[in-house]
């Protein structure tokens, strides 16, 4: 019998977590700061008018582009809060979840052969979603060094003639580093220069805790080039709604919207409804979330670097990025001995792509009383990677 | 009163035992900054105490509440001031307010059993001058206190891990 898998589904790589998660299952008392998710419930008020529309018999396909009441409040909240301006009738599609968005995207955009710049460490779905639609992923490392932002010059050495797009995610997913408005001036600079597309992944912009967000469209002449991708998941606690938007210049945003309507048809209703109520009176729950989200941020960050644990303050999201470096371990190491040793789930680093090497992804989207249970853990099995590294590091002193 | 004595207060609010290490790193301030400004709100009265929120029901002490509405001929000069100051005085009296509609006060009193909170209102409360009627409701569940919910519910399941 023949391989029935095709070489591209055989080509992208399974989770890197898989083996994790498995392990995860089969032990007790885990506290898991492995999860991508807020640990809040949506808010109720959210819950309620999809409950209502649900019960009013709303169960039907939406127009492909998504409610039209949905994109019009969206692409006024866009103008208000960011300064974007988006055609709600020929620029913006509602996905199913920023994942539908980044695939149909990147898909609109690449051929066969194109280079995808792609800034890691970030989220697992960019590399394989370019490989799928046949072009070729080309990561660029954004390190420690520079506190996790895109460096202009890092860029440039990736860039070649067959370089056709940018991807990035500020805040980020997995480092919780933003890009200031300067920031993003000289990578507007390099993107126009080579004639690139912006895909702008900004799912966390309403989790930016010093300032406020910028939106990359809104720097230099980028808003003819990019694609903004947003959704509801992570700022209004609605991940498994399912709800994303993709906005872009209408040439790319038709192109999407072809692949869209074969793929997805649309967006589940139920999670439109939701989405329209959290965008026209969700503001203050989002706002307490965002709230506590930076307490938890204050609380562990100075956590983790007293415990031995040395991490930048991350200035968006609700991840923390430290090194583990101190123990000895790798990255990979740390998070499985922390997991079976101490029972607290981290996700290693590397998993994200380059420059997340020797760091683990902790989410801080679980309570205090939890963040304070993982820290006591974290801080013993600290202690102990010490202890066993000192006699390696001494023997030359003793024998 | 500023954004970060808001915090403070939104903070101190969910759970009055931080302590002031805790509040400084929570806030981005220092120690002494959030001890200063906590002096200041409880020397101005914004922090009236700092209390626990207690299920008594499954405490089991068995102890009984109640809903008691008034209504009230206010007094010229005081309104409703002076005969609310009075109610206010008794121990079994847990909370009083003025309010809008039917009724003008309502108070929430505690007592041993049925019986002595039901007494309690005949003798103390509804005989006192001005008071023209009372509703008493008898609290039979409490499911949300102080902003915290009372009843055991299942949460969804959350995986160990998701990227």
């Amino acid at each position: 019998m023949r391989d029935f898998v095709s070489r591209k589904a055989r080509e992208i790589p399974p989770s890197g977590i898989r083996r994790f998660f498995d392990l995860a299952l089969t032990m007790d008392e885990v506290i898991s700061l492995g999860v991508g998710e807020p640990d809040f419930s949506t808010p109720w008020n959210i819950c309620e008018a999809s409950i209502y529309f649900i019960e009013q018999g709303g169960t039907s396909y939406t127009p492909n582009r998504g409610i039209k009441p949905l994109r019009e409040a969206l692409s006024r909240w866009l103008r208000d809060h960011y300064g974007l301006s988006y055609d709600p009738e020929t620029e913006m599609i509602i996905t199913t979840g920023v994942s539908e968005g980044l695939d149909i995207a990147i898909r609109a955009i690449v051929d066969p052969g194109d280079e995808v710049l792609v800034a890691e460490p970030c989220y697992v779905s960019y590399s394989p979603c370019v490989t799928l639609a046949g072009g070729r992923p080309v990561p660029v490392p954004c390190v420690e060094k520079d506190r996790f932002r895109l460096n202009p010059d890092r860029l440039m050495e990736k860039i070649s003639k067959k370089s056709k797009a940018l991807v990035m995610n500020f805040p980020n997913n997995p480092t919780g580093a933003v890009m200031g408005k300067e920031d993003l001036r000289a990578i507007a600079d390099i993107v126009c220069d080579h004639d690139l597309v912006l895909v702008s992944d900004e799912v966390y912009s309403e989790l930016t805790y010093s300032g406020s967000h910028v939106a990359a469209a809104t720097v230099g002449d980028l808003a003819h080039r990019t694609i903004t991708l947003n959704g509801f998941s992570k700022a209004y606690a609605m991940t498994g709604w399912r709800i994303g938007y993709l906005c872009a210049p209408q040439e790319i945003c038709d192109a999407a919207l072809k692949i869209h309507q074969y793929v997805m048809l649309c967006a589940p209703v139920m999670g439109q409804v939701a989405a329209l109520e959290g965008i026209r009176r969700g503001e203050e729950e989002k706002d307490r979330m965002v709230r506590e989200y930076r307490v938890r941020r204050n609380l562990f960050v100075e956590g983790l670097n007293r415990i031995g644990l040395s991490c930048h303050r991350p200035e968006g999201a609700f991840y923390a990025f430290p090194s583990v470096a101190e123990t000895g371990l790798s990255d990979q190491e740390f998070a499985e001995g922390l997991l079976l040793e101490e029972h607290v789930a981290v996700v290693p680093g590397n998993v994200f792509g380059s420059g997340g090497e020797g760091h683990v992804r902790c989410a801080y989207a679980v309570s205090r009383e939890d963040l304070a249970r993982a820290l006591q853990r974290m801080e013993e099995f600290v202690s102990k990677c010490k202890k066993k590294a000192i006699p390696l590091v001494r023997s030359g002193n003793h024998s | 009163m500023d954004e970060r004595d808001l915090l403070l207060l939104q903070l101190l609010e969910e759970n009055s035992r931080l302590t002031t290490q805790d509040l400084a790193v929570m806030t981005e301030m220092t120690p002494e900054e959030v001890s200063a400004r906590v002096a200041a709100l409880e020397a101005s009265g914004v922090i009236r105490s700092y209390t626990a929120v207690i299920d008594w029901e499954k405490a089991g002490n068995g102890e009984v509440s109640a809903i008691i509405e008034l209504k009230v001929n206010p007094e010229r000069d005081y309104g409703y001031d002076r005969i609310a100051e009075r109610i206010a005085r008794f121990r079994q009296v847990r909370s009083l307010r003025l309010i809008t509609g039917t009724y003008d006060l309502q108070l929430t009193v505690t007592g041993r059993n049925m019986q002595e909170v039901a007494r309690f209102v005949s003798e103390y409360i509804a005989p006192m001058d001005r008071i023209r009627e009372t509703a008493t409701h008898i609290i039979m569940k409490t499911y949300k206190e102080n902003g915290r919910t009372f009843c055991e519910k299942e949460e969804g399941e959350r995986i160990p891990y998701s990227l």
